[in-house]
């Protein structure tokens, strides 16, 4: 079956506007999920509030939820047809190739990162969001501080949040170049902004493994 | 600074499309360092035909860098070391004595090797044959302000008309991808009001084709704006982008 819908998301620039659009999604998830974070700094009640506030939302929390596993779904399943179509269309590899000078490390990682953030994305789900918070002497804040208080996780955290960091570091203003959105009274802006936003991803959530391992 | 120099080619030699080839170490001396890189290649190749060897296969025709027939890879790179220049403008005073050079064609699924460097890059042109033209019959000439365009649009399509379809953008992308090719040839049109009428069947044709000749996907790394000859930016990927976009939802072209 092909109508004009489907013929114009199957062209590479198709598959590429399915991809900066939800990428553009994950970064604004990115900013509303490290403000929420950053409540841990007010120390545990404040913590404990902003959870208990969020869970009040009800079923808007879970539409968000499937929300956002749809759009990761696209962002996968267009990521690694990309990744593996860009592979095709090089079958015999050069022997001696040099960067001209226009990637950088997050845009020749981008689908490799992409995998090490998927892979993260389910430990971390594991941890915090399908673990047992029945038993009353368990909350978030129990978890958060049980889990940072092993060195070997509060490294893994890091770790995962740099490598996050560097796939945004791309993946902000390659969105708004993917979608057009293009502009040379702007566009200095945007690739600037790419650049700031990663080492606010990188710095906002990679502390807070460290806070929370000196309060557990 | 002396006049010549003694190099190391490492060359690649591939008897035709369905040969492995491989790289084949030629050691040339007293190099010229005012010839440019393909008469430094034409002095190899005298020097194989005397000693009764195959002569390196190479494309080049204008030698002025205005045709966009010449290009391989030296030293990893599109067109070699200099900014904004082709490979028949490189010239060998900018190696030094006893440099190694590694020359290797442009390689994409798309690029298929004929022989040595010599690549067909004719898929380029079946991307131009999918809409890089307007269809108006031609009369009279117009009168020359009967279609004012401003001159910082005309300016942008000019730029975009610089491309020589030289290849070194798919030769140089991570992706092997045409993008900044297929853009500039849209964007020249599309900026002009003689481009605008085809202009949404042009963005979705040319992109199909381009994806049917086996290119890869733009994956933003900037490497093709890096060794464009031409200093095509991707400013006109983005264009096409949006071409694309409005094609898409906004004209009859299924
Ligand atoms: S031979 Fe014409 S551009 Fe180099």
């Amino acid at each position: 079956m092909s109508n004009w819908l489907t013929n114009a998301f199957s062209t590479s620039i198709g598959k590429k506007l399915l991809m900066a659009f939800t990428g553009l999604c994950f970064i604004g998830f990115l900013a509303v999920h490290l403000i929420g974070n950053l409540t841990i700094y007010g120390g545990k009640e404040l913590f404990l509030s902003y959870v208990e506030h969020l869970h009040a939302l009800g079923a808007l929390v879970t539409v968000a939820e499937f929300g956002l596993v749809f759009l990761a779904l696209v962002h996968i399943v267009m990521g690694l047809t990309l990744f593996l179509q860009n592979l095709k269309a090089r079958p015999v590899r050069y022997e001696v190739k040099k960067a001209a000078g226009g990637r950088t490390i997050g845009s020749s990682t981008m689908p490799y990162t992409g995998i090490l953030i998927l892979l993260f994305i389910i430990f971390h789900l594991v941890k915090f969001r399908f673990v047992d918070k029945t038993p009353v002497d368990v909350n978030d804040f129990t978890i958060l501080a049980a889990t940072f208080s092993q060195i070997g996780w509060v490294l893994f955290y890091i770790v995962a949040v740099i490598i996050v960091a560097i796939h945004v570091s791309h993946g902000l203003w390659s969105g708004f170049q993917t979608l057009g959105l293009s502009h040379s009274k702007y566009m200095p802006f945007i690739m600037a902004l790419s650049v700031v936003f990663a080492i606010i991803v990188g710095i906002g959530f990679g502390f807070i493994p460290i806070y929370a391992s000196i309060i557990a | 600074m002396s006049d010549t120099i003694n190099i190391t080619l490492k060359v690649w030699r591939q008897k035709g499309p369905g040969d492995k080839g491989h790289f084949e170490t030629i050691p040339v001396k007293d190099v010229v360092t005012h010839m440019s890189f393909l008469e430094m290649l034409d002095t190899v190749n005298e020097q194989l035909a005397l000693e009764g060897k195959d002569a390196i296969a190479f494309d080049n025709d204008c030698r002025e860098g205005i045709c966009g027939m010449c290009g391989c890879l030296v030293n990893g790179i599109a067109h070699g070391p200099m900014k904004a220049m082709t490979l028949c403008q490189l010239h060998m005073r900018k190696f030094s004595n006893g440099d190694t050079i590694a020359v290797e064609p442009w390689r994409a699924r798309a690029f298929k090797v004929v022989k040595d460097l010599a690549v067909d890059r004719s898929a380029l042109d079946k991307i131009i044959q999918a809409g890089g033209y307007i269809s108006a019959n031609t009369g009279g000439a117009p009168d020359a302000n009967g279609l004012p365009i401003p001159m910082e649009i005309a300016e942008k399509a000019m730029d975009a008309a610089a491309c020589i379809g030289c290849g070194a953008c798919v030769a140089a992308c991570p992706n092997a991808s045409a993008m900044l090719f297929t853009s500039a040839k849209v964007s020249q049109l599309a900026l002009l009001p003689q481009g605008r009428p085809e202009a949404a069947k042009r963005a979705i044709n040319m992109m199909r084709t381009h994806d049917a000749c086996g290119f890869g996907n733009c994956s933003n790394e900037r490497e093709c704006e890096a060794v464009c000859p031409k200093e095509i930016k991707i400013t006109n990927i983005a264009r096409l982008n949006r071409e694309y976009i409005k094609a898409s939802i906004g004209s009859d072209v299924m």
